[in-house]
């Protein structure tokens, strides 16, 4: 293993290009890895200003900052922006850093399909958000685009809205390509599925679900610019189309969506938990098939986003029961995470934190998706804010804590400096402390019945969307920590970081000399 | 652990939230039905399986952290597996859920007979109103929100119950079975009212069903819970739930002022302007804005358009009275009264200078209505 470090030094005339050119031309897996997550952090910012102005908005009953069909840009651009621009490229970026690292690999297997997959995005980004300057306005119709709102009803903007999400559709797709090809083909010699690392296996998964329902996707877009401009009726039931159609078209690409966002955070976890317990993962094989059953029951479960469309009573059996069956594997995930820290030998770092938080949040994400599985409650649940605290608890705590708590683990990998164990704690409790102060509240409103996506609400809400819009704000400005210590990294300060950074660090991308060479594992490592 | 206490005291004050602190709203309401009250029970039994499973599994966590600290010199095992543990903790989780499946499926089942109903009331929902047909009575009428636009916009004090409080409430009796039927004019709604524990979607060209028997007299209020465009927050319900004989009177004098609206009235130019105000207040300023200026790229503009530049009013009384398919423009023939679209018309063509006191008749409007309908 140790040799491919060694046999780096002869390689040095396979530097990377100068200038921009460096950026544009890359097939590096580093360096696209690095512009996918330059990208998701840019998005993190820009939908997080779009969140401030929500909760600005809803600070106070009234309406104080914007009119109401603003506000539903904002929250219909919000959604889109974190789950497209943030979340999805944050993965996908770790993914193209690590993923040959860990299974010894020199590069991706499509290095050139890597490229353009990175580079369709900014433009995709760029269409979506120009759509706020467009006359009439930005998509106002939710990030789940129900027809007919986004058909009859919709600005004319929708149009470039389909346009950018066929752009995000493709480059998911080739970059889920790449990473199954890359995965299946490039493993070093003696690295067997079963030894794979978990942040590869969830990966694998992952790249599986993206293949069978971005087209899904693609679809549903394209049929509502048929439907928009070329008089079809897919979604009309005038012209004898079916809008509940939409409906079930769209979250059978949906619910796979939420654990696209979720798999590769629970491979993260995987990793980081075992490393600052000082212990083995416990129950790598059922946490493979967990991961592998969460996948496959995804996929029919997608209507219990629709208990209220008036499904037929088998129909909602049927999806509750499928539903609360992913309690089970998700459980076994959690209680096997519980299991590696138990007589483990634990310290603190920032990543094993943020992991920590992860475990805990995500898990009380779990429990209210568990009692929103109940259909019978979902009645008084649904579209209220308590389905808002539900998917902000698994998404923001969770997966996105998990691309906080990957960040720190890997940036010394990347950066070779140390980063700031103090600036990371500060920005660890205060997200912390944000991230509850703005989520739990919302349990309470929506229970109390509270409606999602309203720019204004009665006022016996007024005390929780206060203490909401406090915790957002708390949790929106420390992520400026987040920044500063990346910054410093990228710029030289800092410990330098070894070969291993944490003490009992596993696996072939801890081999390699930090920061990570331009090239890596020229020659195949060897796994025993 | 912070973030542990936090999730804890939380869990606590959920807890709390149970009969006693019910009237502090931060849980669901027991409801007024017995369907309600199951529901209720429903979700305060998964909460508490929930909190107990957290903190046996919190617990464990927590006692590790405490304990198995490398700076108390704890040091690590090296188990990593165990089949019997991972069975076992597959199993129960799994038997708990069927425990939760039971109930949920019989108050379900519950849920949907909506056989043998005494009462049938169409719900349509419309941008952003609520329209309320007793298809045995013959009551028909809409439900706008009655809270003011300058309360909305801080000008006035709030009141008690605002954006929860509408011109038309929809009334029932208690202890009979109300069955509902949802459906949409435009884009998709959803009725809800939480303490009947209803929440249905209203879909254009569909109808769902739900039903409902109230056991207490009260004044019970919701809001459309699906997105259904720019004032999707300010299209609330209410529904009084009264005594048997007070509903009568109430489907009398509904019936009577119906048949008043139907007949053609001579109307001053003031009385049409002061009414139109109204009717353009709820149902056009939304889109059209007081100002009759519109929305660019998403609401044309009244003011300046050829239907009220033009002297003769056809076009305009055409499109009040059929809408414009394919757009947020919706049909109001059926949704106002001849003097209520005269007025309306009236008030367009003058508020904003167009014309100078122009009148547009009931009865000029009950001409094109009638030719219309020939012509379709």
């Amino acid at each position: 293993m140790s040799t491919a470090a060694d046999s780096l030094t002869d390689h040095h005339h396979h530097g990377p290009a100068k200038g921009i050119r460096r950026w544009l031309f890359t097939t590096n897996h580093k360096d696209i890895g690095t512009m996918y997550l330059v990208l998701s952090l840019s998005s993190l910012l820009i939908g997080g200003l779009m969140a401030f102005v929500i909760r600005m908005e809803l600070f106070e009953p009234g309406l104080q900052f914007v009119d109401p069909n603003f506000f539903n840009q904002m929250t219909t651009m919000h959604g889109l922006i974190m789950v497209f621009g943030a979340v999805m490229p944050a993965f996908v970026g770790l993914a193209n850093w690590m993923v040959p690292l860990m299974v010894g690999a020199p590069d991706m297997a499509l290095p050139r399909i890597n490229n353009w997959s990175f580079w369709l995005l900014p433009f995709a980004f760029t269409m979506l958000i120009s759509t706020l300057f467009m006359e009439g306005g930005a998509p106002n119709f939710g990030w789940t685009f129900y027809a007919p709102l986004s058909t009859d009803y919709a600005p004319p903007s929708t149009t470039f809205f389909i346009f950018s999400v066929h752009l995000m559709g493709v480059s998911s797709i080739m970059g889920a390509v790449n990473v199954i090809a890359t995965i299946v083909n490039m493993r070093a010699p003696g690295m067997t599925y079963m030894k794979m690392p978990l942040f590869v296996w969830t990966w694998l998964i992952t790249a599986f679900l993206l293949i069978l329902v971005m087209p899904v996707l693609a679809g549903a877009v394209t049929m509502l610019l048929m439907d928009r401009h070329f008089g079809t009726s897919f979604f009309n039931a005038a012209g004898g189309g079916d809008p509940v159609m939409f409906q079930h078209i769209f979250w059978f690409f949906g619910h796979p969506e939420v654990y696209i966002m979720i798999l590769p955070a629970f491979g993260i976890v995987s990793h980081i938990v075992p490393t600052f317990a000082r212990k083995p993962l416990f129950g790598y094989t059922s946490m493979v098939y967990a991961t592998a059953s969460i996948a496959i029951l995804s996929f029919v479960v997608w209507a219990h986003h629709m208990f209220t469309v008036g499904l037929p009573l088998v129909g909602e059996l049927f999806f509750m029961f499928a539903t609360m069956l992913i309690a089970v594997p998700t459980g076994v995930k959690v209680f096997n995470w519980v299991a590696t820290m138990f007589r483990g030998s634990m310290t603190f770092e920032t990543p094993m934190l943020f992991a920590l938080a992860f475990i805990i949040l995500f898990t009380i994400g779990g429990f209210s998706g568990l009692m929103l599985a109940i259909a019978p409650a979902d009645f008084q649940y649904h579209d209220t804010y308590f389905v808002v605290a539900h998917f902000h608890y698994v998404l923001v705590p969770g997966a996105v804590f998990s691309i906080f708590a990957a960040v720190y683990f890997w940036l010394p990998k990347w950066s070779g400096r140390m980063y700031s164990e103090t600036l990371g704690k500060w920005h660890f409790w205060l997200s912390v402390i944000g991230v509850n102060l703005t989520f739990f509240p919302m349990h309470f409103s929506g229970l109390a019945g509270m409606p999602r996506r309203i720019p204004d609400y009665a006022l016996q809400f007024a005390d929780f969307n206060m203490i909401s819009s406090v915790g957002a704000f708390v949790f929106g400005f420390s992520q400026l920590l987040l920044i500063w210590v990346v910054v410093r990294c990228v710029r030289g300060k800092g410990e330098p970081a070894t070969e291993q950074v944490w003490e009992q660090a596993e696996g072939l991308e801890w081999t390699i000399p930090s920061p990570a060479p331009y090239h890596t594992f020229e020659e195949a490592p060897k796994v025993s | 652990m912070p973030a542990m206490w936090r999730v804890l005291t939380g869990c606590l004050l959920l807890l709390m939230a149970g009969p006693g602190f019910a009237e502090l709203q931060w849980n669901m309401p027991e409801g007024v039905t017995e369907v309600s009250r199951d529901v209720h029970q429903l979700h305060m039994v998964i909460f508490y399986i929930c909190v107990a499973i957290g903190v046996v599994v919190f617990s464990v966590m927590i006692w590790s952290i405490v304990h198995h600290r490398k700076s108390k010199g704890a040091k690590a095992a090296h188990f990593h597996e165990n089949t019997t543990v991972e069975i076992i903790w597959t199993a129960i989780p799994f038997l708990i859920l069927i425990g939760m499946a039971i109930p949920a499926t019989s108050t379900l089942k519950a849920m949907y007979d909506t056989s043998e109903s005494d009462i049938d009331i169409q719900v349509t929902g419309y941008q952003w109103k609520w329209r309320y047909q007793y298809l045995d009575e013959g009551v028909d009428f809409f439900s706008n929100l009655s809270t003011s636009w300058d309360s909305i916009e801080n000008k006035t004090e709030k009141g008690e119950h605002y954006l929860l409080e509408v011109d038309n409430p929809v009334v029932v009796p208690i202890k009979k079975k109300i069955r509902f039927l949802f459906t949409a004019n435009d884009v998709i709604h959803s009725w809800w009212v939480p303490d009947l524990a209803i929440k249905k979607d209203a879909i254009p060209g569909f109808i769902n069903e739900a039903w409902t028997v109230i056991d207490t007299p009260g004044i019970y209020r919701g809001q459309c819970t699906e997105l259904c465009g720019k004032n999707h927050g300010y299209m609330p319900v209410v529904l009084y739930a009264v005594a048997q004989d007070t509903y009568d009177k109430w489907v009398a004098s509904q019936l009577k002022a119906q048949e008043e609206a139907k007949s053609i009235k001579e109307m001053s130019y003031e009385e049409l302007y002061a009414l139109g105000e109204q009717v353009y207040t709820n149902n056009c300023a939304s889109c059209h804005m007081p100002t009759g200026t519109g929305m660019p790229g998403v609401f044309p503009a009244l003011h300046g358009s050829d239907y009220i530049t033009n002297k003769d009013p056809t076009d305009q009384i055409n499109i009040i009275l059929k809408g414009k398919p394919g757009t947020a423009m919706a049909a109001f023939g059926d949704q106002l009264s001849l003097s209520e679209i005269a007025a309306v018309a009236t008030y367009e063509r003058n508020a904003w200078g167009d014309q100078k006191e122009q009148s547009v008749t009931p009865a000029q409007v009950h001409t094109i209505k009638t030719q219309a309908a020939l012509s379709n």
